[in-house]
C-alpha cells in the first residue's frame, strides 16, 4: 500500500473516530461524566439507516439523525439528570446500564443477527489511486462537521456557554446560564455526531448488530482521552491519531493486532502525560 | 422595603449545620458587609442567597419577589449576581469574552452592550489594555478587575463580592476598596463578604458580625468598628 493511501485511509477513519470523541469529550467537560451509552446511539443511527434504507436512504440517514438526538435528549433527561451532584461512580454505573438497555432493546425489538446492506458509492481514480467515493466523503463531511463545531463554540452564544460550564459551573451559573439547557444541548450536538459516525461506519461494514457501536465507542473514548478529555481539538487531534495508527498497522503483517496496539498507545499516552496530548491541568492563581 | 430581604437562613452540608437560621437585610444604594473569620459562613451565606447552593430553610426575597426556590441562574436575571471567591473568571477565554459572558444574562442591542463594556474598560483601564489577553495569564489583581467587571456587565441592582481583597498586595486591596465605593455611588447596591475587617467597615453602611453560622452583632460601619468586640476579634485590638 502507497504512502497516499493509508493518509487518506487514516484520515477518514480518524474523522469517524473524531466524530464520536466529540461526543465523549463535549459531554466529560460540560456535564463532568463519562457517557460510556455514547457508542450505542452510534448503533441506534446504523439500526435506523439499516430499516429504512431501501424506502429511501435519504429518509434513513435523516431519520437516524432525529431518533439519536432524541435517544441522546431522553436519556439525558431520564437517566443522566436525577444524578446530577450524585458520585460519580453511580453516574458511571448508569451510563453503562443504559449501554446496555439500549444494546437489549435492539436485540429484542430488531433480533440479535446482523442485519445487512448492500452499498457501492463507486470510486474515484487519480492515476493510479483508487479512492472510493465512500472514504472522500467520510474524509470531506468529518472535515466540515470539525470546523463547524469550533466555529460554534468560539463564535456562538451558547457555544461560549459551553466553554464557560466546562470551565466552571457555579460561575457560569452566575452570569446567568442555565447549566441543564447547555448540557442538553451538549447531548443533541454529541448524539448528532454519534449518528453521522454510524452513518459512515455502516456504509462501511455493511452490518450491524446490537453491539455495533461498542469497539468504535471504546476505541473513540480512547481517541479523546489520548487528545485530552474535555479538549474540542484534542478530541480531534486523538481520533487522526488513531485513525493513522490503524490505517498505517493496516498496511503491515502486524494488522490483526491493531486493536491491541491502539490501547497500548492509550496506556503508553496516560504513562507520559496524563493530561492527553492537548489537555492541561488547572492552576488557580490566588 | 428593603432590596434584598434573608430572613432565618438556614443551610447544611449533610450533617454539619453551617448556617443557623440568619436574617439581614440590605437596603437600596447601601454598602452593607458580613464580616467574619474563616469557616464563620460567610460564602456559605452568599451562594445559598443567590440561589448557587440549596437552602435548608428560610426565605429569601429580592426586590418585592421570593426567590427562595429559585436558580441562580434565573436569579441573575432578575439583577443580582456576585463576584465569586477567588475571583473564577473563566481561564481559557480572553478578557473581552469574559465580559460578554458577563452580559449573558442581558438582553439588549449592539450598541448598549458597546456602551457597558466601554464603561467597564474606562473603569478598569487594565482590561481595556488586555482585551484580547487570555484570563488565566492575568496577574490576581487583574483577575479580581476582571471579576468584577464582569458582574457589572449583568448590570446587577445588587452586587455581591466575596472576599475581593483576598491576596492582593495593600495597594490593589485599596484600588478594590476605592472601586467598591464608585460603584455604590454609579448606583448599585453591595453587598460585601470580607475578612478585611477594618477596609470594608470604613466603607460599609452597615454591617454585620458572622460568627459559627449565627450573626452576633450589628450596626452600621462606625459603630462597628468603634465596638470592642470587633476590634478585639478583628481589627487586631
Amino acid at each position: 500500500m502507497d504512502l497516499l493511501t493509508i493518509i487518506i485511509n487514516g484520515l477518514s477513519i480518524g474523522g469517524i473516530y473524531a466524530m464520536i470523541a466529540l461526543g465523549y469529550t463535549m459531554v466529560y467537560g460540560i456535564a463532568k461524566m463519562l457517557n460510556f451509552a455514547h457508542g450505542d446511539i452510534i448503533m441506534v443511527g446504523a439500526y435506523t439507516v439499516v430499516l429504512l434504507f431501501t424506502t429511501s436512504p435519504t429518509v434513513g440517514i435523516i431519520s437516524a439523525l432525529v431518533l439519536c438526538v432524541l435517544v441522546g435528549i431522553i436519556v439525558e433527561k431520564a437517566a443522566y439528570r436525577p444524578l446530577r451532584g450524585a458520585s460519580p461512580l453511580a453516574v458511571l454505573i448508569t451510563a453503562i446500564g443504559v449501554s446496555k438497555l439500549l444494546q437489549s432493546a435492539a436485540q429484542i425489538f430488531i433480533g440479535s443477527e446482523p442485519k445487512g446492506l448492500t452499498l457501492n458509492l463507486g470510486e474515484i481514480r487519480l492515476g493510479s489511486l483508487h479512492i472510493s467515493v465512500l472514504t472522500l466523503l467520510t474524509i470531506l463531511i468529518s472535515v466540515a462537521v470539525m470546523a463547524g463545531l469550533t466555529l460554534f463554540v468560539k463564535y456562538t452564544k451558547m457555544g461560549r456557554a459551553m466553554v464557560a460550564v466546562s470551565e466552571d459551573r457555579g460561575a457560569a451559573q452566575l452570569m446567568g446560564i442555565n447549566v441543564n439547557s447547555v448540557i442538553t444541548v451538549t447531548f443533541i450536538i454529541g448524539s448528532a455526531l454519534a449518528a453521522l459516525a454510524g452513518v459512515f461506519l455502516l456504509f462501511k461494514s455493511q452490518s450491524v448488530d446490537s453491539t455495533f457501536g461498542a469497539m468504535p465507542g471504546i476505541k473513540a473514548f480512547a481517541a479523546a482521552v489520548i487528545g485530552g478529555i474535555g479538549s474540542i481539538p484534542g478530541a480531534m487531534v486523538g481520533g487522526v491519531v488513531l485513525g493513522f495508527i490503524e490505517a498505517i498497522f493496516a498496511a503491515t503483517p502486524l494488522r490483526d493486532y491493531v486493536d491491541a496496539i491502539e490501547f497500548a498507545i492509550l496506556i503508553i499516552v496516560l504513562l507520559v502525560k496524563p493530561t492527553g496530548i492537548l489537555g492541561k491541568k488547572r492552576r488557580e492563581k490566588v | 422595603m428593603a432590596l434584598l430581604e434573608v430572613q432565618n437562613l438556614e443551610v447544611s452540608y449533610g450533617v454539619i449545620r453551617a448556617i443557623k437560621g440568619i436574617s439581614f437585610e440590605v437596603n437600596e444604594g447601601e454598602i452593607v458587609t458580613l464580616i467574619g473569620a474563616n469557616g464563620a459562613g460567610k460564602t456559605t451565606t452568599m451562594q445559598s442567597t443567590v440561589g448557587l447552593i440549596p437552602k435548608k430553610s428560610g426565605k429569601v426575597t429580592f426586590n418585592g419577589q421570593d426567590i427562595t426556590k429559585i436558580p441562580c441562574h434565573k436569579v441573575v436575571h432578575l439583577g443580582m449576581t456576585q463576584v465569586p471567591e477567588g475571583r473564577r473568571v473563566f481561564q481559557e477565554l480572553t478578557v473581552y469574552e469574559n465580559l460578554l459572558m458577563g452580559a449573558y444574562s442581558v438582553k439588549n442591542k449592539k450598541a448598549d452592550f458597546k456602551a457597558d463594556i466601554e464603561r467597564v474598560y474606562e473603569r478598569f483601564p487594565r482590561l481595556a489594555e488586555r482585551k484580547n489577553q487570555v484570563a488565566g495569564t492575568l496577574s490576581g489583581g487583574e483577575q479580581q478587575m476582571l471579576a468584577m467587571g464582569r458582574a457589572l456587565m449583568s448590570r446587577p441592582k445588587l452586587l455581591m463580592l466575596d472576599e475581593p481583597s483576598m491576596g492582593l498586595s495593600p495597594l490593589l486591596v485599596d484600588q478594590v476598596f476605592d472601586i467598591i465605593k464608585e460603584i455604590n455611588k454609579d448606583g448599585t447596591t453591595i453587598l460585601l463578604v470580607e475578612q478585611n475587617a477594618g477596609k470594608s467597615l470604613a466603607i460599609s453602611d452597615r454591617a454585620y458580625v458572622l460568627e459559627n453560622g449565627k450573626i452576633v452583632l450589628s450596626g452600621t460601619g462606625k459603630e462597628l468598628s468603634e465596638s470592642e468586640m470587633v476590634k478585639k476579634a478583628y481589627l487586631g485590638g
